[in-house]
């Protein structure tokens, strides 16, 4: 009798069971067709960087190039060029931007006050909540040679205007202020979270024991603050071969003149792809992208994983 | 030491109003030269202040202009839906993640987990869309491509299923008869309202602020969104200004005037900033959840 009510029992459970398995799998339904298609099958579609695409073909009907786009990729300047800046702009932008997220982050700490505190907070992060479209609008404005700010201010004080959108050299050090200016108060803001989570009473300690404020960053904050840094930079570093479309694309106004400074990996293969129509060359950059990335961001996790285990990824 | 302390209030202050004004300034430089008269603007350049205030490059867009209105249109429309959808399928493909009765869990989890970490880039993506689905220029590319739901949201939102909805809440529930769904819209939900506000906020800026989609996949000019709007007038003026136009057919005339291309980038941003201080604290919450992880 009780044998047979367990087993009632346990089939019943079994059925609830693959009942309420049915129902959570068929939420993600919706969501797993999304990711499919919208990421899966593109992962796959990059063979066509192997392939010599035919539009009237597609992907799969086309022929075979083997390595043929990446020998013809490397014998351009470009692929160099486009390296050269995404690699290089990108350990610009880590090193100023965390130094100066950090800076803002600690000294956002030692302010009193909470509604300043708030205000500040609010204001900063402004910049980050606008599309690249309006900021090349900004941008524009302090730059353009007829009517910019800049010029006019320049000729105020009787210079010469200068022709921002036409001289590549002024374009890494614009390029770098947009950036930390629109991202300062988002990465300030991620810092801060860590900042405040460290235990107060060890800066009492330290004023007590006669520490400047000075010495208590030294000390107390930025080691607090190290597990968090080690992170964002490595995670960051993971994703060295990617760049802001929108800040390299629209920014610089797409004047074919600053190309050499400002086209990263993104913004070639946009342009390969689109204008260009050089399939070929698009497709072996993006892939080369792809995969560097890849190996990027493993390599970054497996090191965050040996610092600070719970702060890896995977 | 009292008075030491304050002068270095007093500092940190002034440093922050310095920084506060170098975030915002930029766009009073925008709003300012938006709200000048034609004239001025042409013999003084942009301006911090409106030497000659005028409201005629508003009064051009209201006027005039459809196409503006069309682009806002579009805008709020695909927002809209995109948020919504968005955040419709983030929830259900997070909450089921976090339930222990889910089969294949970690099979799952890494499903998700492997699209932050590799992706096919622009041209797969491109091909696929034009090609097999043949999106290009239907309202769909601006909804579809990319922005509905990314990993990020969807594991930021199971992290916070995992840490904020008790488990025996959810047994209590089943037991009481509810089903899987009614678990999910009647006691979980509810229950993550800042989490969800949070993640459709994340969802609703990128769909107001997105202009790749239109780059990508659009050129039919009924379709432009008020970003794709801003994006093509880059071009033209880019156009104007590399003297590839002297001596066309295509001049200065086409182009909407210095003012008014200023004027439409303001109306492009003032829904933000206008809803922006309400949600303050989801945003920062947003921040602080997807940053480090992120």
């Amino acid at each position: 009798m009780t044998d047979t009510l367990t087993k009632m029992q346990k089939k019943g459970g079994m059925k609830g069971k693959t009942k309420t398995s049915l129902a959570l799998i068929s939420m993600m339904l919706p969501g797993m067709i999304y990711l499919v298609i919208n990421n899966y099958i593109p992962m796959a579609g990059l063979v066509v960087a192997f392939k010599s695409f035919d539009y009237s073909k597609g992907i799969w009907g086309s022929g075979w190039a083997g390595l043929g786009n990446f020998t013809y990729l490397f014998k351009t300047q470009d692929a160099f060029n486009i390296v050269r800046n995404t690699l290089l702009y990108n350990v610009v932008f880590i090193l100023l931007g965390n130094m100066l997220a950090i800076t803002v982050a600690v000294m956002l700490n030692f302010l009193r006050g909470q509604v300043n505190k708030k205000v500040y907070q609010t204001l900063i992060l402004i910049p980050y909540l606008i599309s690249m479209v309006v900021v090349s609008y900004i941008v524009y404005g302090f730059l353009s040679m007829d009517n910019g700010f800049l010029n006019k201010l320049i000729e105020t004080f009787g210079g010469t205007a200068v022709s921002w959108y036409t001289q590549p050299k002024y374009w890494p050090f614009i390029l770098t202020l947009v950036h930390l200016w629109s991202g300062f108060g988002y990465s300030s803001i991620v810092y801060y979270a860590t900042v405040i989570g460290i235990d107060s009473s060890l800066y009492e300690a330290a004023s007590i024991d006669g520490a400047n404020v000075w010495e208590q960053v030294w000390h107390i904050t930025l080691p607090g603050l190290r597990m968090t840094i080690i992170t964002l930079v490595l995670m960051a570093m993971g994703r060295m071969f990617y760049s802001d479309f929108g800040l390299f694309y629209q920014v610089p106004m797409r004047s074919g003149l600053l190309s050499g400074a400002t086209d990263t990996i993104d913004v070639f293969v946009y342009k390969a792809l689109t204008q260009l129509n050089d399939v070929g060359r698009a497709s072996a950059a993006g892939l080369l992208q792809s995969v560097l990335g890849f190996f990027m961001v493993l390599t970054a996790n497996l090191i965050v994983r040996k610092v600070d285990s719970d702060s890896a990824l995977f | 030491m009292a008075s030491k302390n304050k002068i270095g209030q007093t500092l940190l202050n002034i440093i922050f109003v310095l920084l506060c004004i170098a975030a915002v300034a930029p766009f009073l430089l925008l709003l300012s030269s938006s709200l000048t008269d034609e004239e001025t603007l042409l013999r003084e350049g942009y301006n911090f202040i409106p030497t000659r205030f005028s409201l005629q490059s508003y009064e051009y867009l209201m006027g005039s202009a459809a196409k503006i209105t069309k682009g806002y249109g579009i805008t709020v429309l695909v927002t809209m839906v995109g948020t919504v959808a968005g955040m419709f399928m983030t929830i259900l493909f997070a909450y089921p993640l976090s339930r222990r009765e889910l089969p294949k869990r970690t099979f799952f989890s890494f499903f998700v987990f492997f699209t932050m970490l590799f992706n096919g880039g622009l041209v797969p993506t491109y091909m696929m869309w034009t090609q097999t689905f043949h999106i290009r220029n239907t309202i769909w590319a601006l909804i579809i491509p990319g922005l509905l739901m990314n990993g990020f949201n969807i594991i930021m939102m199971r992290s916070y299923f995992n840490a904020s909805i008790p488990n025996e809440l959810i047994e209590a529930a089943r037991m009481d008869g509810a089903g899987e769904y009614r678990v999910l819209f009647q006691v979980v939900i509810p229950l993550s309202k800042p989490m969800i506000a949070t993640i459709g906020l994340m969802i609703g800026l990128r769909y107001w602020n997105d202009w790749t989609n239109s780059l990508y996949y659009v050129t039919d000019e009924s379709l432009y969104s008020i970003q794709a709007i801003l994006n093509t007038m880059i071009s033209n003026i880019q156009f104007l200004s590399s003297g590839q136009a002297a001596g066309s057919a295509y001049s200065a005339a086409n182009l909407p005037s210095v003012g008014i291309r200023m004027a439409i980038a303001v109306i492009g941003i003032i829904p933000i900033l206008c809803i922006y201080p309400f949600f303050q604290k989801y945003f920062v919450k947003g921040i602080v959840v997807g940053g480090v992880k992120g």
